[in-house]
């Protein structure tokens, strides 16, 4: 029932904003269409989990026997910085696609907080390489179209494993055509730059999560379950713009609960003051 | 990639989770807000300060928890919630059989997370409880490289005190997470089942590196 709300707040926007109420029924009606495989909140969702399971045993044997080894290889021979720069700037194309994602949503303050991320980096930090927004304040806040949907009320809907691509939902589907137009591939013209970009993207995820994947494996019982629940509830689940108070311990009075909380950006000499602040206007804090 | 980079996140933030309630000797419970502000402050010391706990030594991990954390974890609660309906059904022996390896399981994915831990902080946000209620959500995140990571903790009055029963990272329940998973393993092989199967998994992960 509350999914049809949403849904029909969702509904409302799109007739706000093409001015026609026509669409509203005709919403309506695909609304009911969807209710199948769309469901309603907190409901556990994977009708097509045979088959789902069919694709996650062939992703996990390409995993182990493609991407895994090329990560692992990758993680050893190229040097850390390097490697960090590599996700910096991957990094920063995301910021830009946040950016926008964060505007559809309606949640300017922080929109304009990322916009400023990927103009400070893109700029001072070398096309990306360099993260220095982070070091300036200004904390990461990674939005793709899926979350925007959800973000307007669209629930994830049912779990779907696609091969290569892996675990997704409808929604998180229908979002991917829109989000790949934002991927690194979308830098270069050329056909073989773009294979070469979206590879090296590809492996610098998975290298990224060479460790904890090992961690996982000892920690799912079953990891088709594991993974698919874990997908669910991440992607179904909201964030906000609260503002933060950072926490940090005043030098010698671990005990004191007032202890110093100071701005992300200024961790040295306002760690002792045993005051809390509540963050200045562009600091990253302000707008999460 | 986008759920192996917030599983990734997810040991990352589990970890501090640990860190996180590992020095709650000075915490007070009185109140749920600033229980959680008492023990973020005092971890971000403790995990700093402590060479062992960075390295993962486990041993000296499980030490911590059971002498520290969990004082201001309701277990018993967290881990009926994690078997939902089939609670009821367990005998006392096999509840407090579930309760131990589902712990060890937990703490097992925090010791090897905690490795992870380098620069992070801890910010809390505002409180929305009213001080009559006696179930609530603190909501933190750890900020560092990357995205922030949601730290919440749903935690119940219980008498005088505040006791944790619930953490949820990166939107994601820890009882919630583990129902299906459990339900599963009980559908398909009984309550002994479960509890074998995670001693197993225990016992696996435990043999190799955990004893050092």
């Amino acid at each position: 029932m509350s999914q049809l709300i949403r849904w029909f707040a969702l509904l409302l926007l799109v007739t706000s904003l093409v001015g026609c109420q026509t669409v509203k029924g005709v919403g309506t009606r695909i609304d009911k269409a969807l209710d199948k495989v769309m469901g309603s909140k907190g409901q556990r969702l994977d009708p097509w989990e045979e088959w789902n399971r069919k694709v996650f045993a062939f992703n996990e044997k390409l995993d182990a026997n493609v991407l895994k080894p090329v990560a692992t290889a990758y993680s050893e021979i190229v040097p850390s910085p390097i490697r960090t720069g590599i996700d910096n700037f991957f990094g920063n194309i995301g910021d830009a696609w946040s950016t926008v994602n964060l505007m559809l949503q309606g949640r300017f303050k922080a929109g304009v907080e990322q916009g400023m991320r990927f103009a400070v980096n893109s700029t001072l930090g070398l096309a990306g390489v360099l993260d220095i927004a982070t070091e300036a304040g200004l904390e990461k806040n990674s939005q793709d179209f899926g979350k925007t949907l959800g973000h307007w009320g669209m629930g994830t809907g049912a779990y779907i494993v696609w091969p290569l691509f892996g675990p997704s939902s409808v929604r998180d589907s229908l979002a991917l055509p829109v989000d790949w137009q934002a991927s690194p591939g979308v830098v270069f013209d050329d056909g073989s730059k773009k294979v070469a970009i979206t590879t090296l993207s590809l492996v610098n995820t998975r290298a990224n999560f060479l460790r904890a994947g090992t961690m996982l494996e000892g920690i799912a019982l079953d990891k088709y379950t594991f993974y698919r629940d874990a997908y669910l509830q991440r992607r179904g689940s909201f964030d906000d713009d609260d503002e933060v108070e950072v926490l940090v311990p005043a030098n010698g009075a671990a005990s004191a609960p007032e202890a110093a909380a100071s701005a992300a950006s200024a961790p040295g000499p306002a760690a002792s003051e045993p005051t809390v602040k509540k963050p200045a206007e562009p600091a990253s804090a302000a707008s999460r | 990639m986008t759920l192996l980079t917030s599983l990734r996140r997810l040991l990352t933030v589990a970890t501090l989770g640990l860190g996180l309630v590992h020095a709650a000797h000075a915490a007070d419970g009185s109140a749920p807000d600033l229980l959680i502000r008492q023990l973020s402050v005092e971890t971000i010391e403790a995990v700093k300060a402590d060479k062992d706990i960075q390295a993962g030594n486990v041993n000296k991990i499980i030490a911590l928890v059971d002498a520290k954390v969990m004082p201001h974890v309701n277990f018993q609660r967290m881990t009926a919630s994690a078997v939902g309906r089939f609670w009821r059904q367990a005998t006392p022996d096999q509840q407090a059989k579930l309760q131990a390896e589902f712990k060890t399981l937990l703490v097992r994915t925090y010791s090897g997370a905690l490795t992870q831990v380098k620069d992070q902080q801890i910010g809390l946000k505002p409180f929305r409880g009213q001080p009559t209620d006696t179930d609530v959500v603190v909501r933190t995140e750890i900020r560092g490289k990357g995205d922030a990571i949601q730290l919440d903790y749903r935690l119940e009055k219980s008498g005088a005190v505040w006791k944790i029963y619930d953490v949820n990272v990166l939107g994601i329940w820890l009882a919630d997470q583990y129902r299906n998973s459990f339900a599963q393993e009980i559908g398909a092989n009984g309550i002994d089942g479960l509890i074998k199967s995670l001693a197993e998994k225990n016992a696996k992960a435990g043999a190799p590196a955990a004893k050092s």
